[in-house]
């Protein structure tokens, strides 16, 4: 009997891997050996990158996305997609500009844009949450509705003439080299970092993201979780949309246009599950890294942005085909 | 039958596409017109093409994003070996327009088969990786209507029967689909596929095989479109169709077919293009700006995906006979 005990502690460890073979075998560890050959291929393929202020200015590349890549990596553990992130910054930096033409100052211009952010999660969050909708058409079709009241608004003007106290959301630096969105981008990574691994809140997002029907047998309100979900990413599209609108200096309906697929792409290169359950914001933060870095390296080179577009979208299926490729090849 | 009809989401798209077309005559009149509305359907040929390919992607739990970078980069592809030698057959530069969009799908379609990543992710990153290459094989120039050939532009405009080619091979294609997808066995597979993946290996479809057929048809279809697009248009340039996968997507979702995969037809995919197609041409005579299209669309699909949701809550599609009659 206490072989048989012996035989039984024995076929079930308390974990499957150690702690140290974990972080080995982890996406983050992958991705950021790519982050460190690319920041080292960039330094030798020109020598204009390693000066700290374009460092400084390739961080612009990633920093609005993240922001938003946070929130929508929370939302994609959940099971859920939000398309229409994109749509949201331009109806936010829209509305920025109109009530602009009434002399608003930056504090309203910047509760317009969140307070517009919120508003458009809550329309995604409604309609998918109370009606049952699939959030990927729904946010297919806010994401055309959106843009589309800016170019109705709009047309093919643009809203110009921000105050300089509103353009230091884009354009400002907290110390040297540090720029505001930088010092945002870190804020952010740290507080979603906590929420979604340190939290209840956070371990619902997982449960939710596994398995819907048991999160709502084991009392998680998955409704709710699931609209707040929607609401911190309007919001962060909202803050992205000022951060954005304040950095160009002016507001066209084409604003931010295709973000949505960079930011989806940066959520799912970080190793969040496309299907839910799983993902992490260290993931999401190196990815940002990466697809920055890429972005900028290849920029110094004079590639278009267009050509970059097909680094970033091969790097997308490149990074989660290549492992399965592997593993599927060691198995025959 | 008669009442299954009456019944169906596909009555409630023609009586709103008919109600649609008599508000814009009732204000315009000439809209209704047969010519005019044939001219509608001939705007509206490729989208319902591209619909169509949807469709099978879709109703086996997948979903194509890169349609419209595939007819982009097709139809340069077309554009830029009619332009370099003119010498080369229309028919040959359509078939290869038509292998060209193939090979495309069937990348796709393998990535989702043997690799078993999700469609949405393999063709986010193929709808960049397609749009970028046009860039790389134009160096980002322009082929203009002056450098193609005469016969390269006149194909889908030639008039047979009163319509253009264009037209006829929309109804060709509709045609064609309602054999394949309701009188053939790979058509019942996409709908097993899409219905209930787990109970079709176990009547012996292969899940990953279903997909990638799908994938590869509606390839195909991106590719033929490419060669119909930059012809009919007369220009080719990188941005060629730039956003259309989504007003693909949208007429699939305006047509009643379920994102969730296993229901839908083509009659449904067929009326939810000519809806959008319908209000795209409608707007430029009532005197609205076209920049209230995007909006239009986009108020279009929600509304669509609401009224789907409130009149599908029910069982999918009834595969065989006798277990509709058993119920």
């Amino acid at each position: 009997m206490s072989l048989a005990e012996d035989t039984r502690t024995r076929s079930l460890p308390d974990r499957l891997h150690g702690r140290g073979t974990r972080i080995l075998k982890s996406w983050e560890l992958l991705l950021f050996g790519i982050a460190v050959l690319i920041f080292v291929a960039n330094t030798q393929a020109s020598p204009y990158f390693l000066d700290p202020w374009n460092l400084s200015d390739a961080t612009f590349n990633f920093t609005e996305k993240a922001m938003i890549g946070f929130a929508m990596a929370l939302l994609i553990i959940s099971g859920e997609i939000d398309l229409s992130v994109a749509g949201i910054i331009a109806l936010a930096s829209t509305a920025m500009g109109w009530a602009l033409q009434f002399g608003v100052g930056t504090p309203g211009l910047v509760a317009i844009g969140l307070a517009v952010g919120l508003l458009c999660g809550a329309f995604n969050g409604v309609l998918v949450t109370r009606l049952g909708l699939p959030s990927i058409v729904v946010t297919i079709g806010t994401m055309s509705l959106f843009r589309g009241i800016s170019y109705i608004v709009l047309g093919d003007q643009a809203f110009n003439g921000y105050p300089d106290s509103f353009a230091w959301f884009g354009r400002g630096y907290v110390f040297w080299v540090i720029s505001f969105e930088l010092v945002l981008f870190a804020a952010f990574a740290a507080i979603y970092a906590l929420v979604l691994h340190k939290t209840n809140f956070g371990r619902h997002v997982y449960t939710i993201g596994n398995n819907p029907t048991a999160a709502r047998f084991s009392g998680i309100r998955v409704e709710r979780v699931k609209m707040i979900l929607f609401l911190l990413t309007g919001l962060m599209s909202g803050i992205a949309a000022i951060c954005l609108t304040a950095r160009l200096g002016s507001t066209r309906p084409s604003i931010a246009y295709a973000w949505e697929l960079e930011v989806v792409t940066m959520v799912v290169l970080g190793g969040v599950s496309i299907l839910g359950g799983s993902g992490s914001i260290l993931g999401v933060v190196i990815a940002a890294l990466v697809m920055g870095m890429v972005t900028f390296g290849l920029g110094l080179l004079n590639v278009p942005g267009i050509v970059m577009s097909i680094f970033i979208g091969a790097l997308l299926i490149g990074v989660i085909a290549i492992p399965r490729l592997v593993a599927k090849l060691r198995r025959t | 039958m008669i009442r299954d009809f009456i019944k169906s989401r596909e009555a409630i798209l023609v009586a709103a596409l008919i109600a649609l077309v008599l508000v814009v005559e009732s204000r315009f009149s000439g809209f209704a017109a047969p010519g005019n509305l044939a001219s509608v359907f001939n705007d509206t040929s490729i989208l319902i093409i591209l619909a169509l390919g949807q469709t099978l992607v879709i109703l086996t739990r997948c979903i194509d994003l890169s349609l419209a970078s595939n007819l982009a980069l097709t139809g340069m592809v077309t554009a830029m070996i009619n332009a370099a030698m003119p010498g080369v057959p229309v028919a040959a530069l359509i078939a290869i327009a038509i292998a060209l969009g193939v090979i495309m799908g069937m990348f796709n379609g393998i990535l989702v088969w043997k690799l078993d990543i999700p469609p949405i992710v393999v063709t986010l990153g193929t709808l960049t990786i397609y749009r970028g290459l046009i860039f790389l094989i134009s160096g980002g120039e322009w082929v203009n209507s002056h450098e193609m050939g005469a016969a390269y532009k006149a194909v889908p405009r030639f008039e047979l029967l009163g319509l253009p080619v264009l037209s006829w091979i929309a109804i060709a294609v509709i045609a064609g689909f309602a054999v394949l997808v309701n009188r053939s066995a790979l058509g019942r597979a996409f709908y097993a596929v899409g219905g209930n993946p787990h109970a079709a290996v176990y009547t012996g479809i292969d899940v990953g095989k279903t997909r990638f057929a799908a994938f590869t048809i509606a390839g195909g279809l991106a590719g033929l479109c490419g060669y119909l697009w930059v012809s009919r248009y007369a220009v080719a340039y990188v941005d060629v169709a730039g956003g259309f996968e989504l007003d693909v997507v949208a007429a699939c979702v305006i047509g009643g077919i379920s994102i969730a995969g296993g229901l839908g037809t083509v009659t449904g995919a067929v009326l939810g293009a000519l809806f959008l197609g319908t209000i795209k041409n409608a707007l430029p005579v009532a005197g609205i700006s076209p920049f209230w299209q995007l909006a239009i669309s986009g108020a279009a699909i929600i509304i669509a995906v609401a009224f789907n949701a409130q009149s599908s809550r029910k069982q999918g599609r009834i595969i065989l006979k006798s277990a509709e009659h058993a119920q």
